[in-house]
């Protein structure tokens, strides 16, 4: 013989239940999570070289499962030696143009440079890479080199564009070691589990 | 402060300063104190989120003239 189920009465005792429990699990399952970040490295200058590592290599202390991915412009900063990393000021007018020494009243002149007198002057990337470079040493700033082993050294997962790899002729062995090789369906499935997903 | 291990962190950058403290934490024993010595500003901010993040616990921060003294307990 069936007993009759009071479907009513069990919803409601589920759903009171519930309410009680959910909120404390959810707790628990967040606080159990270790927080992901994946991060697209798309420029292969010495300034935005910066952003992807110094992200990277805090997420790492901060105890975070990262991967970057480095595509285009950005594979420049796998390469073996870094040491040629530029930045140039041509077009960029975001870009405080000051001296990294001298008094400080010649420190804080922001020297405006036209486009057209930059353009034509052979050798003005090389100087002002020269000069952010000097800056980058007085502020204390760790260098790209500094940065990058450090987030090698904490786990961060570093994956190469294998497309722009053929693309821009280079080889794995312009690399660093410790590189994965891959393409878009490696990195979307990664970035759709991740807490963090940035674009630079 | 007792503490059982120094980081001199001064003049260096952000995120200098938080990576070194991750890795003398990380040859530290639970229980342990670390001083950390620094001169970065946004190492005030910083240290405080680090520690709640990692759950290692921030004893003491202290502020004097350009130098800043934080005290870190390892979890």
């Amino acid at each position: 013989m069936n007993m009759p189920i009071d479907n009513a009465a069990l919803d409601a005792l589920i759903r009171q239940r519930l309410d009680e429990i959910l909120p404390q699990k959810l707790e628990e399952l967040k606080a159990a999570k270790t927080p992901s970040m994946t991060i697209i490295a798309t420029k292969g200058t010495l300034d935005w070289a910066y952003p992807p590592f110094i992200l990277a290599s805090t997420a790492a202390a901060l105890g975070w499962d990262v991967s970057i991915f480095f595509t285009f412009y950005g594979l420049n900063l796998l390469k073996k030696d870094i040491s040629d990393l530029k930045v140039s000021p041509l077009g960029n007018p975001g870009m405080p143009m000051k001296m990294p020494f001298g008094p400080d009243w010649f420190k804080g002149i922001n020297w405006n440079i036209p486009n057209l007198i930059q353009a034509g002057i052979p050798g003005f990337e090389s100087m002002a890479t020269m000069l952010m470079k000097q800056t980058i040493k007085n502020n204390g700033v760790a260098s790209i080199e500094e940065l990058r082993s450090l987030s090698q050294e904490a786990d961060v997962k570093f994956i190469g564009c294998q497309m722009t790899v053929d693309l821009f002729g280079f080889t794995h062995g312009d690399f660093i070691d410790g590189v994965e090789y891959a393409g878009a369906a490696t990195f979307l499935p990664q970035a759709q589990q991740a807490d963090v997903s940035l674009y630079m | 402060m007792n503490f059982d291990k120094e980081l001199d962190a001064k003049g260096l950058n952000c995120p200098l300063p938080i990576l070194r403290a991750k890795k003398a934490l990380a040859e530290m024993t639970s229980g342990q104190v670390l001083r950390i010595m620094a001169t970065d500003p946004g190492s005030v901010k910083d240290f405080a989120a680090f520690a709640k993040q990692t759950g290692n616990e921030l004893l003491s921060t202290a502020e004097q003239g350009k130098e800043y003294e934080f005290f870190i307990k390892r979890k």
